[in-house]
This record gives C-alpha cells, sequence and structure tokens, in this order.
C-alpha cells in the first residue's frame, strides 16, 4: 500500500496556508463532545451529549432568564478608576482598558431589569472574562444599586455569581464591597424581598464570602465550581489529598450549602416557581 | 526580645548599652557620660528607622513575635472579670477565634478576636490565628447574645486570613463569613474593630464590620496578604515588597481611602516595646468610641453603619 505513504515527513503546510475553522463554529466539551454553535445556543449552552454546562456570561443568561430577551439595562456606564495606582507587570488602567477592548464590557457584572414569565424580575450577572469576573468597587456599587432597584419597586433579586474572587488593583476597596453589598442584602431581607443567589462556574473567594452565599436560596447549575480558597491552595496549605468532586455544586449540596442545582433549561421555571411559591401568588409559566 | 533585619542597628545599640553599664557596675571607671551618649544615640537611632518605615517593614512588625496578642489586650483591659465562652454549639470550639465577656471600666463588652500563638506548640494550638467556620459561627453566637442583652460588641482583628482547609470547604467557610458580614451590618449595639496585627482579606473582616474601625500604626489590613499577591500577580514569591506597596496597606494608606476610622499611634518600637502603654491607649480609644455611639438608638446606629459601608468604593460615572 505503498500509495499510502507520506512521501515527506511531518507537515508541511506554511502556517500561512493553514486552512482555519472560523472561531465559533464549534465548540469543544471537556470530554470532547464536538457541538455546532447554533445548536448549542439553542440548546441553553449546554453540551447535548455529556450535559456539559457551557461557562456563558451576562449576555447569554439574560437572554436564558427575560421574556423574549427583552430587559433594561441598568447603570452601564459605571467603570473602574485606579484609585491606588496600582501596577504589578501591568499598570491597572492598562488591564482595563485590555480588558474592555476585548470583551466590550465595561466591567465584570452587568445588571438589569426585564419581565420573567411576566413579572419584573431584577439581575445582576457577573462576567467572568472581564478580569476574571473579580469584584471591585463597580461590581459593588452596580449590585447595590441593582438591590436598591428592587427595594425601590418591591422586585425580586437574582444575582448570578461567576467571579475569581475580590479585585486585588482595588486592594482593601475591593475587600469592602464584601460589606457595602452584604449590607444592601441585609435591607432586603428586612423589606422581605427574595433574593435568589445563582452560583456558577466559577464562584470562589469573595463572592462566596459576601452575597453567593447569601440568597434566600443558593442554587447551582451542574458541575459548577464553588469555594471561598481554590482547590490549589487547599492542597498546598494542608498537603491533604482532596476528593474528586471537591467545591462541586454537588460536594456543596451535599455538604448543606446550596438548596438545589438545575440544569439550564429548568433555570427560568425554577427561579420563577420558587418566587412563586415563597410569595403565595399562583403560579406562572 | 527578638529582632527584626532592620532593627539590627537598635540590636547593636542595645547590646553597648548593657555593656558599658556592666562596666560600670563591675569596675571603678565612670562610664555616666559614655552610656548617656550611647542611651542618645539609641534614641535617636530608634526614631529615625521607625519614622522611615516601609509598608513591607510594617507588615513584618505586624507579625513580630512579640507582638501583644488578643489574650493580651483582653487580659489587660478587664483583668479577671473576663468570662470566656467557648463552641459555636454546632461543631465544636475554635481555638484560632476566642471570645466573651468582660469589663472595662464600669461597661461590660462582649470581646471577640483572632487568637495567635507565642511559642511552636500554642502556635500549632490556635492554628496561627487562622479560623474555620465554627470559630466565625462561634463569634456571630457571640454578638447575636451581646445584642439580646443590648452589651456593646470588640473585636481584636489579628489573622493572616480564613484557614484554606479541606473540613472548612466543607463546612462552608465563606458562607460563615458572608454570614458574620451580613449580620454584622445590623447587628443592633456599638461595635468597635481594633487591628491589632495582621488584616488579611475576609478572614479579617468576618469580625471586622464596625461603627468604628481602628488601626494601630504598625498593622496591616487588605485584601491579600503581600506575599499571595506576589505570587499571583507577578508568579513570584520575591515580590512581596512592591506588593506590599501596591496594595496601599497600611494605617495611613487606610485611613486615606476612608476604610478605617482612627489611627492608633504605637510607642516608639512598636507595641511590643512598651505593652503597658499600648493596652493603655486600646482601653481609652475603646470607651471614647464606645462613648460616641452608646446614645444612638439602635435603628440610627445601624443605618449610620450601613451608609458608611453603602459609601465605599471608587468608580466613575
Amino acid at each position: 500500500m505503498a500509495w499510502f505513504k507520506r512521501k515527506e515527513k511531518g507537515i508541511q503546510t506554511a502556517t500561512e496556508n493553514k486552512k482555519d475553522v472560523p472561531k465559533g463554529l464549534w465548540y469543544k466539551s471537556p470530554t470532547g463532545k464536538i457541538i455546532d454553535a447554533d445548536e448549542l445556543a439553542k440548546n441553553f449552552y449546554v453540551s447535548p451529549e455529556d450535559d456539559y454546562h457551557v461557562r456563558i456570561g451576562s449576555n447569554e443568561y439574560f437572554s436564558i432568564l427575560f421574556d423574549e430577551g427583552k430587559y433594561k439595562e441598568l447603570d452601564k456606564n459605571l467603570t473602574s478608576k485606579d484609585p491606588l495606582g496600582f501596577e504589578d507587570t501591568k499598570k491597572y488602567v492598562d488591564r482595563l482598558k485590555d480588558a474592555e477592548a476585548k470583551t466590550g464590557l465595561k466591567d465584570a457584572v452587568r445588571t438589569a431589569v426585564g419581565k420573567s414569565f411576566g413579572k419584573d424580575l431584577v439581575i445582576a450577572a457577573m462576567d467572568f472574562k472581564f478580569i476574571g469576573g473579580s469584584m471591585g468597587s463597580v461590581v459593588g456599587e452596580k449590585i447595590a444599586r441593582a438591590a436598591d432597584y428592587s427595594l425601590k419597586n418591591n422586585v425580586p433579586l437574582v444575582i448570578i455569581s461567576k467571579s475569581g474572587g475580590a479585585r486585588m488593583m482595588e486592594a482593601a476597596l475591593s475587600l469592602m464591597q464584601l460589606a457595602k453589598t452584604s449590607a444592601k442584602l441585609a435591607q432586603l431581607a428586612e423589606a422581605k424581598i427574595p433574593y435568589i443567589s445563582l452560583c456558577t462556574d466559577p464562584t470562589t473567594g469573595g463572592t462566596t464570602a459576601s452575597f453567593a452565599m447569601l440568597g434566600d436560596i443558593n442554587i447551582s447549575e451542574p458541575g459548577a465550581l464553588i469555594g471561598f480558597a481554590g482547590p490549589r491552595v487547599v492542597r498546598d496549605t494542608t498537603g491533604q489529598e482532596l476528593p474528586e468532586d471537591f467545591q462541586t455544586a454537588e460536594f456543596l449540596k451535599e455538604h448543606g450549602f446550596l438548596d438545589f442545582i438545575t440544569h439550564r433549561k429548568e433555570l427560568k421555571k425554577n427561579i420563577n416557581l420558587y418566587i412563586d411559591l415563597i410569595l403565595n401568588q399562583a403560579i406562572r409559566n | 526580645m527578638e529582632y527584626l533585619e532592620f532593627e539590627q542597628p537598635i540590636k547593636e545599640l542595645e547590646e553597648q548599652l548593657q555593656k558599658c553599664s556592666l562596666i560600670g557596675e563591675e569596675s571603678d571607671v565612670d562610664v555616666t557620660n559614655t552610656c548617656k551618649q550611647i542611651e542618645k544615640k539609641l534614641k535617636e537611632t530608634k526614631k529615625e528607622i521607625y519614622k522611615n518605615l516601609t509598608p513591607w517593614q510594617r507588615v513584618q512588625l505586624s507579625r513580630h513575635p512579640n507582638r501583644p496578642y488578643t489574650l493580651d489586650y483582653i487580659k489587660a483591659l478587664c483583668g479577671d472579670t473576663f468570662l470566656e465562652l467557648h463552641g459555636d454549639r454546632n461543631v465544636k470550639d475554635d481555638k484560632a477565634m476566642i471570645g466573651g465577656l468582660g469589663k472595662i471600666g464600669d461597661q461590660s463588652f462582649m470581646l471577640i478576636g483572632q487568637q495567635k500563638g507565642y511559642n511552636t506548640k500554642t502556635r500549632q494550638y490556635r492554628n496561627f490565628g487562622m479560623a474555620n467556620p465554627e470559630g466565625y459561627r462561634k463569634a456571630l453566637r457571640l454578638m447575636k447574645s451581646a445584642e439580646k442583652f443590648g452589651i456593646p460588641v470588640v473585636c481584636f482583628i489579628d489573622t493572616p486570613g480564613a484557614y484554606p482547609g479541606l473540613e472548612a470547604e466543607e463546612r462552608g467557610q465563606g458562607e460563615a463569613i458572608a454570614r458574620n458580614i451580613l449580620e454584622m451590618t445590623r447587628l443592633k449595639v456599638p461595635i468597635t474593630v481594633v487591628i491589632i496585627g495582621e488584616g488579611a482579606s475576609g478572614g479579617a473582616l468576618g469580625i471586622g464590620v464596625g461603627d468604628k474601625v481602628l488601626m494601630l500604626e504598625n498593622t496591616w489590613y487588605s485584601v491579600i496578604s503581600p506575599e499571595s499577591c506576589s505570587s499571583i500577580l507577578w508568579r513570584s514569591w520575591e515580590f512581596k515588597e512592591q506588593a506590599a506597596e501596591a496594595l496601599k496597606l497600611t494605617a495611613k494608606d487606610m485611613k486615606k481611602q476612608k476604610i478605617i476610622d482612627e489611627i492608633v499611634k504605637e510607642p516608639l518600637g512598636g507595641a511590643h516595646s512598651d505593652r503597658e502603654a499600648t493596652f493603655s491607649t486600646i482601653k481609652e480609644e475603646i470607651l471614647k468610641a464606645y462613648n460616641e455611639f452608646k446614645n444612638l438608638s439602635p435603628k440610627d446606629l445601624v443605618e449610620k453603619r450601613m451608609d458608611k459601608y453603602s459609601n465605599m468604593g471608587v468608580f466613575k460615572g
């Protein structure tokens, strides 16, 4: 079968002659399942063969949870300052500029109000691709203002966490956002307005130590990573072998920190079902 | 006494002074003048060194092995009126977080804080001041009990962070800290917080929300330790000095950012060089803070506290 044999060894095609599949046409899940991008969007960004919940951002969650994907964005022009003149290997101001150029986002959270099953709902959804979904002053302020909107208009609040933690480049100011957001949630609790915390992959650090764990219900999606200290830090500090499911949504539910885990296609239904039940109103769908 | 690297000139002069007075005692040579000169130089050197401390040197001072810890303050402030209370009523008694009732003057306080050890054995016993979720839950239990009886709360912060362990994660370290922060924003009694050593991130803030937040001069408070910040942003442990600068974590920086309310001056040479003076300053400051807030109605008190935290943050638009 000599005609099957490669004449020259290795790949000879020059880089510029490589035929690329345009980016975003296909998606490959961690188990290797491949799916067409349009199909994936139709399937709530869940890989149909292995049920892998792809990491998505505010845009996708808004389109899943608001009726016909229609909503009014709140405080969309809030942007970060660099109060400390922070510089590591890169200037914080440059990081912000790059992140904005790369993602088209202003910061790591977007807040919006819209109808979900016909009734108003306020949603704050974090974007991991903006500096790891880190929480600085803007994230804190936008979440606080979203909660204010809920308070003023008596509308339930959903926060969709997706964050590596507090934003180091704002140091203690970012730490104080834990207190700021928690104070607002305390006011929401006093006013008996339901607050649903959806922890998505990943929810770690400062978000876990504040709003992500403070919902009237805390819920998640299958397989999401949720924890305070990251798994590497825990392994390095304790030298212990960690269980395979360590800090997964399933692990947290088993240890009593999540009310339930929902498949993304049931997300809208389950959030609204909870709201209707806790407020003792007719069930919508 | 143990000396840090930048304190070496002080160590040398103190040794000279000791030798000098020894010579005076053991021989007929009059050393009064020489000793006086060394003393003068010692004072000047101390002043010079402590006037120009870098952020990293303050971090080192905050971890000085001779520095007073939470129980030292409490015992000095309350004497034998201190009654330690244990346990979170769920899992266990966390030795890294202590708390109890005590009198300062005529007033009862609920005193809570992270506790470090003073030698290898007690350091391990206290888990290096790194509390587990049950520590935060014990703290909250004590605060709620204080609220029930209208007793003001004082929290002493001194922690390298909440413990990042397997069991800590299983028992909800994040949830425990989050719950504390939320409940502290609405606790109906005055809360005074004193940062006496290290104030690392969520582990510190978990007992750190207060009407008055005081920070001793040679302590640090930030979202992450300079070492961890260096390892994450610079991908090496070598940049801790730069990280300490960049994080703006000193008392002065924190006051400027309006995250803390007051800086408490330490004696020359740090809190450990004159413990009694440190204790009496802290006592005064705690009583002053309490007097400022004791006559506010619970509603006004909570509103004021929530407003204070709502205003933290810097942004455009």
